[in-house]
């Protein structure tokens, strides 16, 4: 239909360069001294400090805060970003469930209930839900980082519209064939969601490893860190520091966005056919 | 809802426990404590507290730095939301307009959706750092005195840069799919009909995008507000004299850093309404969307 358009091309790459230049930096950085990064400024060019650097940020216990590194950090954040997208995906396709494909009295009045937690996000609220869970004795346990988390209905809305759209005949012949409601959603209705499940547990695992406010707000243990909270408690650091450690503090930026770049970029078509479902 | 349904008495309930019970104990109770707490005044140890009325707003909406907040949180979000559009916006057209390596282009111009705000604000601080900023020498060559720590136009412009870089991919994504919407008979009778790319543009492309471009719109808005509460935190904090607060942020500073309870509660309440209204906004519009 068309030509190849050099000029297309060029604000295309232009568009790529803008993306990925502050991110180059920073890993090219990373990979040199903090002397050199103090007295040259940042770099566009890697250095021989790979190993030592990013061995250091992982293992050393010393680098930061006393107990934890950065291996420990990232543990915490695949235990969150694992459990919000899992539990958000078990409890939204239950709950969703029985508002498509069940009559009972109250059931509009609970979508109702639901569909409102959509309408405020955890930042307007942060004290009092803070004030929960701490009256539940959650701080610094992985309840309390994950549970309040899941409480937004984003999936749940989600799975109701795909099972909207999951034709009438499907339920008709498996109450014929004699599936009860249990049968039904095992054996018919999740294997039919399957590629939607996978859509939205890359989206909520993203979402569920940046998280950065609430981890902030529910830990003080150490040993509770999430990585993207951890760069925080680095930037109060190198202040601190007669050498400031930018090379470690880069380094961290980079390990905690590696995960959830690799598994958006891995997973591309499922991810995007998540977000783009979702709007409709 | 379907036609065919289960009739079966505790089933339903059971299913949809655990997501009511977690949405009242941690959505419906914490909101309900927020609007209550808006009403009441808290002594300074927290021993008790009375009923106050409407003071705790009255004194919000009266205070300098909340109108601070209000003014930059309004003009930050309209800057962040027409630029990361429009550099959006560009881009698709093109990305959909090429045949070859398009699947790589997309994969490049997407990526950036998994990078945390507040991983985002980090790196943003190193580009624009004193000693070490490449972006801050760069800035300084041209002849700009810049200085983020003490201008707070300057700072408003590192965290509008940061926020724009981090919503790039999202807004492409739809724009994209949105473009890749369109019925390819009507491109190509476009096509036939209007030889200026350009006015084609105008013409056909952008009003068939309309609903994708409000519906962007509204994802913009609302992580101009609220996501964008990473990148401040690890940029600039608020700094200089909270130039560069958002109502978001300034809830979290008020109430969880200078313990003003009442006071927070109240913005909160406040930011409550807004969104509320947005999304009455935001269903009056999709009512009335329509369809080609």
């Amino acid at each position: 239909m068309k030509n190849v358009k050099p000029l297309d091309h060029l604000i295309l790459m232009l568009g790529v360069l803008f993306l990925l230049l502050p991110i180059w930096i920073a890993f090219a950085s990373s990979t040199h001294r903090p002397e050199t990064l103090l007295g040259e400024g940042l770099q566009f060019w890697f250095g021989d400090y790979f190993w030592e650097t990013y061995s250091a940020v992982l293992l050393d216990n010393s680098g930061f805060t006393e107990q934890v590194n950065a291996l420990l950090m990232l543990e915490n954040s695949l235990v969150l970003g694992l459990g919000f997208s899992v539990g958000k995906i078990i409890i939204s396709t239950l709950a969703a469930y029985a508002i498509v494909y069940f009559r009972f009295p109250a059931g509009s009045f609970f979508f109702w209930i639901i569909f409102s937690s959509l309408l405020l996000p955890l930042e307007v609220r942060i004290i009092p839900s803070y004030k929960v869970v701490s009256d539940l004795g959650m701080l610094n346990s992985y309840t309390g980082l994950i549970l309040p988390l899941i409480a937004s209905a984003t999936a749940t809305f989600f799975f109701r519209q795909f099972y909207k759209s999951v034709p009438e005949e499907i339920l008709e012949a498996a109450r014929i064939d004699g599936a009860g409601p249990f049968r039904f959603f095992v054996d018919i209705l999740l294997p039919l969601s399957r590629t939607m499940i996978a859509a939205i547990f890359i989206i909520m695992f993203v979402v569920g490893w940046n998280q950065y406010l609430w981890p902030i707000l529910m830990t003080t243990d150490e040993s509770y860190f999430t990585v993207v909270m951890g760069i925080k408690q680095i930037l109060n650091d190198l202040e601190g520091n007669r050498i400031p450690q930018y090379n470690k503090a880069l380094a961290l930026s980079i390990l905690a966005l590696l995960p959830p770049v690799l598994v958006v970029v891995v997973f591309q078509r499922w991810f995007v056919k998540g977000l783009v479902e979702s709007e409709k | 809802m379907k036609r065919q349904q289960f009739d079966h008495i505790s089933l339903p309930y059971l299913l949809i426990a655990p997501q009511l019970a977690i949405i009242m104990i941690f959505f419906v109770w914490p909101a309900a404590q927020a609007i209550y707490q808006s009403f009441m005044l808290e002594d300074p140890f927290g021993l008790a507290s009375q009923f106050v009325g409407f003071d705790n707003f009255r004194e919000v909406v009266s205070s300098d730095h909340y109108a601070t907040s209000a003014v930059f949180t309004l003009v930050f979000s309209a800057l962040v939301a027409f630029l990361s559009m429009a550099i959006a916006l560009l881009l698709a057209v093109k990305a959909d307009g090429i045949i070859h390596g398009q699947s790589a282009y997309k994969i490049m111009l997407t990526w950036v959706y998994a990078v945390a705000p507040a991983v985002a604000g980090m790196i943003g601080t190193f580009l624009f750092d004193r000693s070490i900023g490449s972006l801050n020498h760069l800035l300084n060559a041209t002849g700009w005195p810049f200085n983020p720590q003490l201008d707070v136009f300057d700072a408003s412009f590192t965290v509008i840069l940061v926020s724009v870089w981090k919503q790039v991919s999202v807004n492409f994504i739809y724009f994209l799919a949105g473009l890749q919407s369109i019925p390819r008979a009507v491109r190509e009778a476009a096509l036939i009909d209007c030889r200026n790319g350009f006015r084609r543009f105008w013409t056909v492309t952008l009003p068939l995008l309309a609903p994708t471009g409000f519906f962007v719109l509204v994802i913009n808005i609302t992580y101009a507000f609220f996501d964008t509460f990473g990148v401040i935190d690890t940029m600039t904090r608020g700094a200089p004299g909270g130039g560069t607060a958002t109502l978001v942020y300034k809830v979290y500073q008020d109430g969880f850093l200078g313990a003003d309870l009442g006071g927070s509660s109240a913005q909160s309440v406040i930011l409550m309404i807004l969104v509320l209204a947005l999304t009455v906004v935001q269903f009056r519009v999709l009512e009335k969307r329509i369809h080609y």
